[in-house]
């Protein structure tokens, strides 16, 4: 495979009511990415905007925020799933030969709706939404799966909220930087059991974007290159109860594949830093085993021992990850931003010292049916 | 310098999306509602791969991507496998909360069905414990024929 390169990255900050349309959101993620970029529009080949339709209140969100993104008289095409895939896909067009440049943009306005409704609706109507099952209700479910199989506790999960909302104190971008103890999380308000207020995310507004390269459309582009070294993508059963909750099957298969590519044997020993998709507090231990970072059931184990942490063997989620910043669908591009960051070494506070390796994780479907792994390095 | 935007106020519009939908159940879903429905039956179908007994009914195994080919009668009993107290309410909840949610393995089933536990103390339920359907008195043909799982 040739290699595609990120040349440019742009977020806006997330919050939890931006007044900014999502054209100026867009527009905002778009420009900083080819600002970062050294770029013009006019060295973009094509261009892939990332949204969800019911999010949004609107069909095709997708096209209507094309101006912002700069794709006036450009191929643009769409996807509707985390912005990791977005970029994958946005890859793909350039490994199709039709283009050498691509701009790949997402947003979100979580804000303007309500989460509960809007992710009711993405379960069987036939046999699954009437019961009123949302994203937070079917996450519990699995929390408590995994509880099961691994022998995990809620102050486990209360442990990775201390560390990413710590964490967040670090990234200028993120929505809830706070210090709390794991008494806090576990004194906070009962949303589902096992999970409680701090061990969900908050659902934000933000956007982001990115510029990816091939070989040959390096020269319009004055920033060194973060070359994507290794990625995958794979997907689940979409149904809850026809997969197997506490152990991700999908994520594991998207992990080898990508180190593969990347050459990555030891992953805990070999990534300089990881950026995972933690909705909520408990995912995070699970995606360890899922990467391999730990064995399987064993996730625990890093964060009680703090290897995860800033100082660890591999942090995790420098920038504070999801669970205290959540613009759905944006995430995962996030995610690819920092780990992009750490490589350039132009994480600021939050930057893990002599990073050259950096995971980056997206998720998409009820409780993380789909993955997608970025390794990318210098 | 002052910015003009900064002596604009925001303009907010409130809408609400109402469509209808007509979302056909399939041959093979619908046979398993009228199971319930008529005879408070709860059926699945077998994969001639994997062995797997879906219930829900599934006309393809997702796993072997074949047609299922066997209808199997499973238990109205099973266990426990996850469940969750919600204490948030919402438009879209059957019930006011507290309510939960249960993921129950039924006997003869492979996998799990998701439904509502009910006429129980929350307080008291545990993964593996056995429950059993409770069967909605009125029954028109909907997952809700199924009234919620109960401790058996």
């Amino acid at each position: 495979m040739s290699k595609i390169a990120i040349v440019g990255v742009g977020q806006t900050t997330c919050t939890r009511s931006k007044i900014d349309t999502f054209e100026e959101m867009v527009f905002e993620a778009a420009s900083k990415a080819l600002a970062d970029a050294g770029a013009e529009i006019g060295d973009i080949d094509n261009v892939v905007t990332v949204s969800n339709d019911f999010w949004d209140g609107r069909t095709i969100s997708s096209m209507a925020v094309q101006e912002a993104a700069g794709s006036w008289g450009k191929d643009v095409s769409t996807v509707e799933g985390d912005g990791t895939f977005g970029a994958l896909y946005g890859m793909m067009r350039i490994l199709s030969g039709s283009f050498d440049t691509t701009l790949v943009v997402s947003h979100m306005k979580g804000s303007e709706s309500i989460m509960n409704l809007i992710t009711n609706a993405m379960f069987d109507p036939i046999y699954q939404r009437g019961m009123g099952i949302d994203a937070t209700s079917a996450a519990a479910l699995q929390a408590r799966s995994y509880m099961t199989m691994s022998g995990a506790t809620e102050e486990d999960f209360a442990r990775v909220s201390v560390k990413n909302h710590g964490n967040a104190k670090n990234n200028p971008y993120a929505q809830l930087p706070m210090k709390i103890t794991v008494g806090d999380v576990m004194a906070s308000r009962k949303i589902a059991e096992p999970l409680k207020l701090l061990d969900c995310s908050p659902i934000g507004d933000g956007a982001a974007a990115v510029v990816l390269s091939n070989k040959k459309g390096l020269k319009r582009f004055r920033k060194e290159p973060v070359w994507i070294k290794g990625v995958a993508h794979c997907s689940d059963s979409f149904t809850l109860g026809y997969r197997d909750l506490a152990k991700s099957r999908a994520l594991k298969e998207a992990a080898q594949k990508a180190y593969k590519m990347a050459g990555i044997k030891k992953p805990l020993k070999d990534l300089d830093v990881a950026e995972l998709y933690d909705a909520y507090s408990y995912m995070e231990l699970m995606w360890y085993e899922g990467l391999g970072f730990a064995p399987e059931g064993k996730g625990y184990e890093l964060i009680r021992e703090n290897a995860t942490g800033m100082k660890g063997e591999l942090p995790v989620n420098p920038s504070g990850g999801v669970v205290s910043s959540h613009p759905v669908f944006v995430a995962g591009m996030v995610r690819l931003i920092e780990a992009t960051l750490q490589v350039r070494g132009e994480a600021g506070k939050r930057q893990v010292k002599g990073a050259k390796t950096a995971l980056a994780h997206g998720i998409n479907g009820p409780c993380g049916q789909a993955h997608c792994v970025y390794v990318v390095g210098a | 310098m002052t910015d003009w935007k900064d002596k604009v106020e925001n303009m907010v519009y409130s809408g609400r999306i109402k469509v209808p939908y007509l979302w056909n159940v399939g041959k093979t879903g619908s046979r398993f509602l009228i199971a319930i429905r008529d005879n408070k039956e709860i059926w699945g179908t077998r994969c001639p791969g994997c062995g797997r007994v879906y219930v829900p009914p599934v006309k393809t195994c997702g796993e072997c991507f074949v047609p299922t080919t066997e209808w199997v009668k499973v238990s109205d009993t099973g266990v426990l496998e996850s469940f969750t107290v919600v204490h948030y309410s919402y438009e879209m909840q059957p019930r006011k909360a507290p309510l939960a949610y249960g993921l129950i393995k039924l006997d003869g089933a492979d996998g799990a069905i998701l439904h509502l536990i009910g006429d129980t103390d929350f307080a008291k339920l545990k993964t593996g414990m056995k429950v059993k359907a409770v069967f909605a008195e009125e029954r028109v043909g909907s997952i809700a024929d199924i009234k919620h799982f109960t401790p058996a």
